[in-house]
């Protein structure tokens, strides 16, 4: 029995550490430890709830957009505000764009390396390389002189020492590609690096600048007049179309058929990482707007067991369904550390109890991570993209079930082979492709709303506190990129009196709850063969299939009191 | 590919007297005095792509995402051709023991040659177990990295002055970088940074040889030297009293001035309005949103943000220019003229302070 340690576990948002319990080549436990802090939800405290989407957009840069959209949602559920149609396309514009551009990113940047072997490119053939791309892909680089200068490069890079490459498990025998697949998607990794920076212009258009564009309570921040420059008139217009089919284009003939190609060297992981067999989606892309959740894109609900035949409904306000432990958690609750509490009424004591750092092992720790532990009506979820399909495949949504059939029929793979770390990965791009169709959709309605001049982006109707309540309430519900992210907000007199996160890598990332249930990471990582003890590429595999986000799932903090080996504040 | 920065510098036609000035330079920035001359310019005649290493403390990445959407040089370029960069968690292909191993050997050998470039504050409160990477805080391994650093650059405003973490109440002693290591650190604040100027920045330390002139802050006058309400296409409206008066109002649908809106540009130091974001193509005040200061210190607690500046008091030089927005709703032209006053005031002060500066240097 050997206890492997990943930390940091690299190529993810954040500071996570993973132990892993091997016995005989395969993971037996698992644990899942956040191990950094902020305060965010103290500082929110006390601040103006208009004020709130650009502190908690600064939660997290890599999925930047969705915090302060879920913020603005939280604050006018709370006042009783509804904003325009127009201001609602545009997040949704926005929104879309966020799951194209991330889901890119992750695919290349942050989780090829766990399938794509860089250095093993050097042996590919860039003519025959050219000749499987143009196989699969009419994307016009695609030529024998594209991946001959791209095996130079690397060539040169290599000789130079890697830089970000090096150290890495370059000739580990999980690495399953051909070197031109290999070749293939080293060129294609460096294509995206290019790529990223185009489609987000498009919150630069709108929100002006990414990362971090700006959002505004009751609507969006941007004028839309086709009469002037300096708002969003035919130019810009114009910019975001361009953008949108670049993205498209790049999507459909790079993406999408690079990811079903090496999915397809792979798919023994469809077997491996399944993990949890709940399923937790909020619902996103209002159709509607964010009152009428039975008109989103995606469906709001839950599946249990991975049946398929039934949904069941979500309730976020309800304070029995959506509770957080710390039983595992650096924390400590006043009625005693097994309870479970609705984010409304959500505490916030820190109390570190590891070990002094430096430290080689959390073992032995009953309470190990600075990441809280939800669970819905007491059952360990999973949030994220696949989670999304499901629920929706599982409510009946057609376009949803075509393209998931469709899928699984080009790997020739069951449904079942979806509950797995590739199943995981292959939902993201399907989950991306989705995402583009609405993109398009989305600027299509926005040029509609412009022809007939309905181009109204803000209600001012409660912008002023003199019009709130004394005291009111809310919860804002998103899908992030990530998953199933909620923020509660209670207001009094004018000012955040509390204010709670719960975030996707809170739901996959956390530590056991107060029964011993394990959540996403360390459920999915049992059972997961492990090669080589030193080298556990392995368990990035799984890790990385989640599309971890630490900033984001640790944010909690009360201050007080200073101990060195035991920290603790009430 | 694999080329010094001399040989680099003279492909680009510098003299040897240029390549001494920035190894002087450099020298300056790594503490290590005229003693250490010797030791960078050996360094930087034989030195191949000069190593750099990325840390990231109590942050949101949004640096490393800023940094990626560069346009000029794009970021693969630079990954390529400028630099080795052996060390980010966002980016490298290593985890764990391979990815520490990556740090350390870097650091080992390359003494006094490497550049940190540090996103995310540290927290130092509780013996720093608010940040913890491989079980060890996010203070130690500052030290550790910075011991031998040539130069150290604090992205974004979580390492240049603490941002969102350093907010009241600050629960974790959130610390900017040069608040800890004793050595200078270059400030290039923002949340995040315009991923030009980051790039910039890199560029004009590595490309063109040189640290670039910084300000009291530790900010590179290049890009902190002017307010974004100073460069901003926007001024002419507050000059002439044309006012935003709520969100998509006829005058927000004209692109009048933003300020009433609560826009802190008059008290943001920023390349926001000249640069602009992502290759051009916007920035806030142009997308109809005010510029919330987020390159400030202390920016998060000059809040609420939506409250017009003349209506809190308390910002030194700057409340002055509260002042004239108060004016500036009745009187515009009053206002405008105090105003230029105040301009004039602190551009004589920074003359001055530029002045002694280069009377130190030489």
């Amino acid at each position: 029995m050997t206890r492997v340690v990943v930390d940091p576990v690299t190529r993810i948002e954040g500071h996570l550490r993973i132990e892993a319990v091997v016995e005989n080549g395969v993971i037996t436990d698992a644990f899942s430890a956040g191990t950094m802090v902020r305060g965010l939800e103290k500082i929110l405290i006390g601040r103006d709830p208009r004020d709130a989407w650009a502190i908690t957009e600064r939660v997290c840069g890599v999925c930047t957009t969705v915090h302060a959209l879920t913020s603005v949602r939280a604050v006018e559920n709370a006042l009783g505000i509804t904003i325009p149609p127009t201001a609602e396309i545009i997040r949704n514009i926005m929104m879309t764009t966020q799951y194209v551009q991330d889901h890119v990113i992750h695919f290349y940047h942050l989780h090829a390396l766990d399938w794509v072997d860089i250095v093993n490119c050097l042996k590919a053939d860039p003519k025959k390389a050219a000749e499987l791309a143009q196989s699969f892909s009419k994307w016009d680089k695609n030529t024998p002189a594209y991946f001959t200068e791209v095996q130079d490069k690397v060539k040169a890079f290599a000789a130079s020492g890697l830089g970000i490459f090096a150290n890495g498990y370059w000739g580990h025998p999980a690495y399953k590609l051909p070197p031109e697949v290999n070749l293939i998607a080293v060129a294609h990794y460096l294509d995206a690096l290019i790529w990223q920076k185009e489609l987000v212009k498009i919150h630069t258009v709108f929100g002006g600048k990414n990362p971090h564009p700006n959002y505004l309570v009751g609507g969006v921040p941007c004028s839309i007049n086709m009469n002037e420059v300096a708002a969003i008139n035919s130019e810009r217009l114009n910019l975001v179309k361009r953008l949108i089919d670049q993205a498209d284009e790049f999507l459909n003939q790079v993406y999408i058929p690079d990811l079903l190609t090496v999915a397809g060297f792979y798919k023994d992981w469809a077997s491996h990482g399944g993990g949890l067999s709940n399923y937790l989606s909020y619902g996103e892309f209002p159709t509607k707007g964010y009152n009428q959740p039975d008109s989103f894109k995606y469906p709001r609900g839950v599946v249990l067991n991975r049946d398929l035949s039934h949904v069941y409904p979500v309730n976020a306000t309800d304070s029995q369904e959506i509770k957080e432990y710390i039983a595992h958690s650096w924390y400590s609750y006043e009625k005693g550390d097994s309870e479970g509490i609705h984010p409304w009424a959500g505490e916030t004591k820190i109390k570190y109890s590891g070990p002094k750092p430096p430290f080689v092992t959390l073992e032995g720790y009953e309470k190990y991570s600075f990441l809280k532990t939800p669970r819905w009506k007491d059952n360990a979820m999973e949030v994220g993209p696949l989670a999304r399909l499901l629920v929706a495949y599982a409510s009946g949504r057609t376009d949803v079930q075509e393209l998931v059939k469709a899928t699984l029929g080009k790997l020739n793979v069951p449904v079942a082979a979806l509950f797995s770390t590739l199943g995981r990965t292959a939902a993201r791009g399907l989950d991306a492709a989705l995402a583009m169709i609405w993109l398009k959709e989305y600027y299509g309605q926005l040029m509609d709303h412009v022809k007939i001049n309905e181009v109204s982006t803000f209600n001012g109707q409660f912008w002023e506190p003199k019009s709130w309540p004394k005291e009111a309430e809310g919860v804002g519900l998103t899908e992030a990129p990530r998953g199933a992210l909620a923020h509660w907000i209670k207001i009094k007199n004018g000012a955040i009196e509390n204010y709670q996160l719960v975030v996707p890598t809170t739901w996959n990332g956390s530590p056991r709850d107060a029964k011993g249930q394990r959540s996403s990471f360390e459920q999915a990582l049992i059972g997961t063969p492990v090669a080589k003890i030193n080298e556990p590429v392995e368990i990035l595999r799984t890790i990385h299939s989640f599309d971890p986000c630490l900033a984001c799932a640790v944010h909690l903090y009360d201050p007080q009191g200073r101990h060195l080996h035991q920290v603790s504040f009430e | 590919m694999g080329q010094s920065i001399w040989n680099s510098m003279q492909q680009k036609g510098y003299s040897r007297r240029d390549f001494l000035q920035f190894c002087a330079a450099a020298a300056t920035v790594a503490g290590l005095g005229k003693s250490g001359m010797a030791q960078v310019v050996s360094a930087f005649e034989k030195k191949e792509k000069p190593a750099v290493v990325w840390m990231h403390f109590q942050e949101c990445t949004c640096c490393s995402e800023s940094f990626i959407r560069a346009s000029h040089p794009i970021v693969l370029d630079v990954l390529l051709d400028v630099l080795s960069l052996n060390y980010t968690e966002t980016l490298m292909a290593a985890s764990g023991f391979q990815a520490e191993k990556s740090l350390n050997d870097t650091i080992e050998k390359n003494k006094g040659k490497y550049i940190v470039l540090v996103e995310g504050a540290v927290p130092t409160h509780d013996g720093g177990v608010y940040c913890m990477i491989g079980g060890k805080t996010a203070e130690s391994i500052l030290q550790t990295v910075s011991r031998d650093a040539l130069a150290i650059v604090a992205w974004g405003s979580c390492a240049s002055n603490g941002c969102v973490q350093a907010a009241r109440p600050n629960p974790t002693g959130a610390t900017p970088i040069h608040k800890l290591v004793d050595k200078t650190v270059i400030n290039v604040p923002g949340c995040p940074p315009i991923a030009d100027v980051m790039m910039a920045v890199v560029t004009h330390l590595l490309v063109l040889g040189q640290i670039p002139a910084l300000d009291s802050q530790g900010r590179p006058k290049e890009f902190y030297g002017r307010r974004v309400h100073d460069t901003c296409y926007r001024r002419p409206c507050y000059d002439a009293g044309l006012f935003v008066e709520s969100f998509d109002d006829e005058n927000a649908r004209k692109g009048y001035c933003l300020y009433k809106m609560g826009c802190r540009g008059p008290v943001t130091y920023n390349a926001c309005s000249v640069t602009k974001w992502n290759e051009g193509t916007s920035y806030p005040i142009q997308s109809g949103h005010g510029c919330i200061g987020c390159s400030e210190e202390g920016f998060w607690d000059n809040g609420p943000f939506y409250q017009h500046l003349a209506s809190f008091p308390g910002f030194g030089v700057e409340s002055t220019a509260d002042t004239i927005g108060t004016v500036v709703g009745v009187a515009t032209l009053a206002g405008v003229a105090a105003h230029a006053v105040v301009t004039n005031v602190r551009k004589r002060r920074v003359i001055a302070e530029v002045h002694s500066e280069e009377k130190k240097e030489s």
